[in-house]
């Protein structure tokens, strides 16, 4: 019953989505206001199906319901509860659901908390979100129903894939999901502004908090995908720019430029066109990225080929949205009117410098992704495309883009003094020669980029800062006015600078795990000692133990610096019973931002087992440097200027906000 | 500057970067990428020592040798050639002798494969895209090599990917 009753709320939703995307448009076309009201109540009941449809999906897995094919091909009645809960979306089919289940969110938040959104703005952006919801609906309903049954119920199910079995993934596809599908309101915000032919100041005003909560969930998903490869798939890699990254981190970079591209539109109504277009090319990126994941055209072309209802459906969504998007762009971008003037170096200077680094950047990592796939499709030359490409190209783009970082909020709108910033940042630049110096001094003999990429990093750091240093007067004016202005400040201003602050500390951790990184690779029996970095590892014993659905060998390392025991790691290689794999659980142990990292590698008859052994130093900073980012955007969101939901400012702080 | 002056500045900066973006990318490609062969193809390309690419084929059954020090070599087949592979190193969990396997590095002197990468590219039941590929076009597939990774799309996935795919 629960099943069938997922799959027709599941029917209900697309039923309410079709009508959400039309009946709002005559609304507003009629001018017709309690037709364009439509799109709030169905907005808000498609959310509350898609809701029921998913709590159904969760209830097979938790009661391991095995008469329902998604739930036998991805659970296991011993499998812990947190993993049956995960599973959900562990597997094509429930990840899809979570997919519109999150689309819906998003649309019933827009339903709820858009009272100051003009009447005809809001109708036509939920009707834009009822047409993605409506392709997708369709899309899960005819080719990946989750809610199939199963002729012949088997006993036990085939289990979920070992390597998503845990804590980390849990939390990763929904963050990531949010980030996606988030990208879907200024989507919908833009195509409704091309319909209307209108578009303000204000709007960016509307779009701009949207983007920021996308922005942090695709920023913290990414970043928490990268960890969990880094400690479960056992190389200590962090970043393989795999076609599956890249898919996430282009609608990042995009929507790191709609950002960016934003702000000059609300603060100067400028850049209307461009910000337009990014908007559809960050929510297009999104989609792509689900296409490549979704359609099995990364696994194989043949597969694709050899099953191709999804992704063709998947591919067809993705030109009707894309080519539909552009096309309404094409027509109708040149009836906004271009709004305000500046000169090449100032702030929109600036940001116009950030959108073009960083497009260009996203551009290269979707040539390097694309292109294997249409040269196989075409030539059947195989080829891969890896770190070295990436490096070659994205870093040197990168360089100018951190370089030209902290002077961007130095410089004042319409026309900023370049030789003023560079002064004000004499500090920062004088900070990032004496930390290349010492590098260069301490890694004598070493990488010379390094050093210069560490420089960069501190030059960026200590130019947040000393921006927020500057506004606040700090070292210019007593101290309590000083801590008084702090408080007066922005909180988008405390934004920027954590945020770019954190894209400093993550290249800090970045250049240092990839430049002094060391390893140790060899068989060790129990008893031996080996050593890396200053550390002795002393390998005690060799245990079998049993978990719930797995059985494993663990390692017990004693970890000694200076013949002192200072903890223990243990490392363990899994064996899952149900579907024979074999896991590497690696152990890590932190010392302040550094890692220790120990994976096993085969296990001898003889009682020897090989170990990766690997000291990172500072590696935590890589994922440090994204939550910092994170948290600006979070700081950015609650200044009240942007408050979803605050639409004119409290009295009582009227007198501030004339101050500001 | 006048209106006209400024945005040619912006175009002529835009038009610089995308230059210079394009002319790394063309660089890139030309040293940067790594082409995929079989045994089979290195014999008929001859492709000189030194020269990276990646070699996928399956594990010869019997040729797999562990030396001292983590030093091991096998044989990569793709049903009618061999190809002598050297290794040193941590062997991925899934590496079996008769199943799929993806080397990267570069033949030596005396016509050996000197990897540096081996990938763990399958569970299993799957074999890397790549090798199921060319066995396919050259008539050496065989039914049950595919036939457990059809029915999960997530199973199908290498070690990487498998986690990611499955759940974006």
């Amino acid at each position: 019953m629960i099943a069938e009753s997922g799959h027709y709320a599941l029917v209900l939703a697309f039923g309410l989505a079709l009508i959400q995307s039309t009946v709002p448009i005559l609304g507003a076309r009629w001018r017709d206001v309690a037709l364009m009201n439509v799109a709030r109540s169905t907005a808000v009941a498609q959310l509350l199906f898609v809701a029921a449809s998913f709590a159904a999906l969760v209830t097979l897995h938790v009661s391991s319901d095995f008469s329902v094919v998604n739930v036998v091909e991805n659970s296991h009645s011993m499998k812990p509860l947190i993993y049956k809960i995960t599973g959900v979306w562990g597997n094509h089919e429930g990840s899809m659901l979570l997919w519109v289940s999150i689309l819906a969110l998003f649309g019933g938040l827009v339903a709820m908390f858009g009272n100051n959104l003009p009447i005809s703005l809001r109708a036509h952006v939920l009707a834009v979100q009822a047409w993605i919801a409506s392709a997708f609906y369709l899309f899960i309903l005819m080719t990946s129903n989750p809610f199939l049954r199963i002729a012949n119920p088997p006993m036990e199910g085939q289990d979920l894939n070992p390597v998503l079995q845990d804590i980390g993934l849990a939390v990763h596809p929904p963050m990531l999901y949010l980030g996606y599908v988030g990208f879907s309101i200024s989507f919908s915000f833009a195509i409704a502004a091309l319909i209307e032919g209108r578009i303000d100041a204000a709007w960016a005003r509307w779009v701009r908090p949207w983007t920021l909560v996308a922005w942090i969930f695709l920023t913290l998903g990414i970043a928490m995908g990268s960890y969990w490869a880094y400690y479960e798939l056992g190389w200590g890699g962090w970043w393989f720019w795999d076609p599956v990254e890249n898919a996430s981190l282009m609608p990042w970079l995009a929507g790191t430029a709609l950002l960016h591209s934003l702000v000059v539109m609300e603060k100067r109504n400028a850049l209307k066109v461009w910000t337009i277009l990014l908007s559809i090319l960050a929510f297009s990126l999104s989609l792509l990225g689900t296409f490549l994941v979704r359609s099995g055209v990364l696994t194989s072309v043949h597969a694709f080929a050899n099953d191709p209802r999804r992704g063709i459906f998947i591919l067809l969504i993705l030109c009707l949205f894309i080519g539909g998007s552009l096309s309404l762009y094409a027509f109708r971008a040149s009836s906004l009117k271009q709004g305000g003037l500046f000169a090449p170096i100032s702030r929109e200077g600036a940001l116009v410098l950030n959108n073009l680094l960083l497009t260009t950047a996203c551009a290269t990592v979707f040539i390097g992704t694309l292109y294997p796939l249409a040269l196989e499709v075409m030539t059947g030359e195989k080829i891969s495309v890896g770190a070295p490409f990436f490096n070659l190209t994205f870093g040197p783009l990168f360089v100018p883009l951190l370089i030209a970082l902290p002077f961007g909020p130095m410089l004042a709108w319409k026309r900023g003094d370049l030789l003023g910033a560079a002064q004000r940042l004499m500090a920062a630049g004088v900070a990032a020669l004496i930390a290349l110096a010492l590098v260069w001094a301490w890694t004598f003999g070493g990488s010379t980029l390094a050093p210069l990429a560490i420089g960069l990093a501190v030059f960026v750091i200590v130019g947040a800062l000393i921006d927020i240093a500057e506004r606040i007067g700090l070292f210019r004016l007593p101290l309590g006015v000083a801590a008084g202005r702090a408080r007066g400040l922005p909180r988008s201003a405390w934004g920027t600078m954590f945020a770019h602050a954190g894209v400093g500390i993550a290249l800090i951790g970045i250049v240092c795990e990839t430049s002094w990184n060391s390893e140790n690779i060899r068989t060790m029996r129990a008893g031996d000692v080996t050593s890396i970095a200053g550390y002795s590892l002393k390998l005690e014993s060799l245990t079998p133990r049993q978990g719930p659905n797995y059985s494993e060998m663990a390692a017990k390392f004693d970890v000694l610096v200076d013949g002192r025991l200072i903890a223990t790691m243990t490392p363990s290689k899994r064996n899952f019973t149900t579907r024979g794999a074999t896991t590497t659980e690696a152990a890590l142990l932190s010392r302040g931002a550094s890692q220790l990292y120990i994976s096993l590698g085969d296990i001898g008859t003889d009682g020897s087992v090989a170990v990766r052994i690997y000291h990172k130093p500072l590696v935590l900073l890589i994922w440090f440097g994204p939550v910092l980012m994170a948290f600006g955007g979070v700081l950015s969101l609650s200044d009240r200027r942007l408050r979803v939901g605050a639409p004119k400012p409290a009295k009582s702080y009227r007198g501030l906000q004339a101050a500001e | 500057m006048t209106r006209k002056q400024r945005r040619l500045v912006i175009i002529g900066g835009s038009l610089a970067v995308l230059g210079v973006a394009a002319a790394l990318v063309l660089s890139a490609m030309r040293d940067s990428i790594v082409f995929f062969s079989t045994p089979k193809m290195v014999a008929e390309r001859h492709i000189p020592p030194g020269r990276r690419f990646r070699l996928g084929g399956l594990v010869q059954p019997g040729s797999l040798v562990r030396g001292d020090d983590l030093k091991v070599t096998f044989e990569v087949s793709d049903g009618s050639t061999e190809l002598p592979v050297s290794y040193r190193g941590i062997l991925p969990d899934l590496f079996r002798e008769g199943q799929g396997v993806v080397a990267e590095g570069a033949l030596d002197a005396s016509g050996v494969f000197r990897a540096d990468t081996v990938l763990a590219k399958h569970d299993e039941n799957y074999m890397p895209k790549d090798v199921a590929d060319a066995l396919k076009k050259q008539g050496h597939w065989k039914d049950e090599y595919g036939a457990a990774s059809k029915s999960n799309n997530a199973a199908a996935a290498n070690a990487a990917s498998a986690g990611k795919e499955a759940i974006r």
